[in-house]
């Protein structure tokens, strides 16, 4: 007579490697080095504050064509509104 | 019957003459006194990006002025550039590139270096993509 739950129960014969319970020691060196990997990362990204200002930036994004096609509106509405040019 | 329509008729063109003497009056608004004295003193200058400057101190009655307008010419701007499927800071650049262009001697503009200039004779300078 054979009861299943006897097989059921507990681990594996076998355990692959990953499964196994590392020891104390080499747990904290896998800590250690990630530690280390994360202040060496904190090193390389240090980026400056950029000195020009933003508005300038967007308005290089302003094609010059853009402007021409607009010039002759613009003159109009500076004229249609003389009090506040 | 006939009346009525002699009335209707009348009443019409008083509305037409209405609406263009509005127009008219619009189109020939002139610059209140005390903006037109801060801009001949060059207290205040046309900036690039469409919208005037404050040069020097910020005096409150000055600054007040200056953000009234801007906030009308933004106004106008954003109406417009709806109108011409442009975006308002297109607009309002291009319009930058012509209030400059209409400053006259003694008046202050902003040149593409950020500095304040004052108008001579001479052209402003002004951005590379200004038309002529």
């Amino acid at each position: 007579m054979k009861h299943p739950e006897l097989t059921l129960k507990g681990p594996g014969a076998t355990r692959l490697p990953m499964q196994r319970r590392q020891s104390g020691l080499k747990r904290k060196r896998g800590m250690r080095a990630a530690g280390m990997a994360a202040a060496l990362l904190g090193g390389c990204i240090t980026i400056n504050a950029p000195e020009d200002a933003i508005v300038i930036e967007l308005n290089i994004n302003i094609r010059q064509e853009v402007i021409y096609r607009l010039a002759e509106d613009a003159g109009n509405t500076i004229e249609e509104n003389a009090d506040i040019f | 019957m006939i009346y009525n329509s002699i009335r209707r008729f009348a009443l019409g063109l008083a509305v037409t003459a209405l609406a263009a003497g509005g127009l008219a009056g619009a189109a020939y608004a002139q610059r209140d006194p005390a903006y037109a004295a801060a801009r001949s003193s060059g207290e205040v200058g046309e900036k690039m990006d469409g919208y005037l400057g404050i040069i020097g101190a910020q005096k409150p009655d000055l600054k007040r002025l200056v953000n009234d307008i801007n906030i009308k010419r933004r106004a106008v701007y954003a109406q417009k550039a709806q109108a011409a499927s442009a975006t308002l800071e297109e607009y309002a650049l291009t319009a930058g590139c012509l209030t400059i262009a209409r400053t006259v001697p003694g008046e202050k503009y902003q040149a593409p270096d950020g500095t304040w200039q004052t108008r001579t004779a001479a052209p402003p300078l002004r951005d590379s993509r200004c038309p002529a």
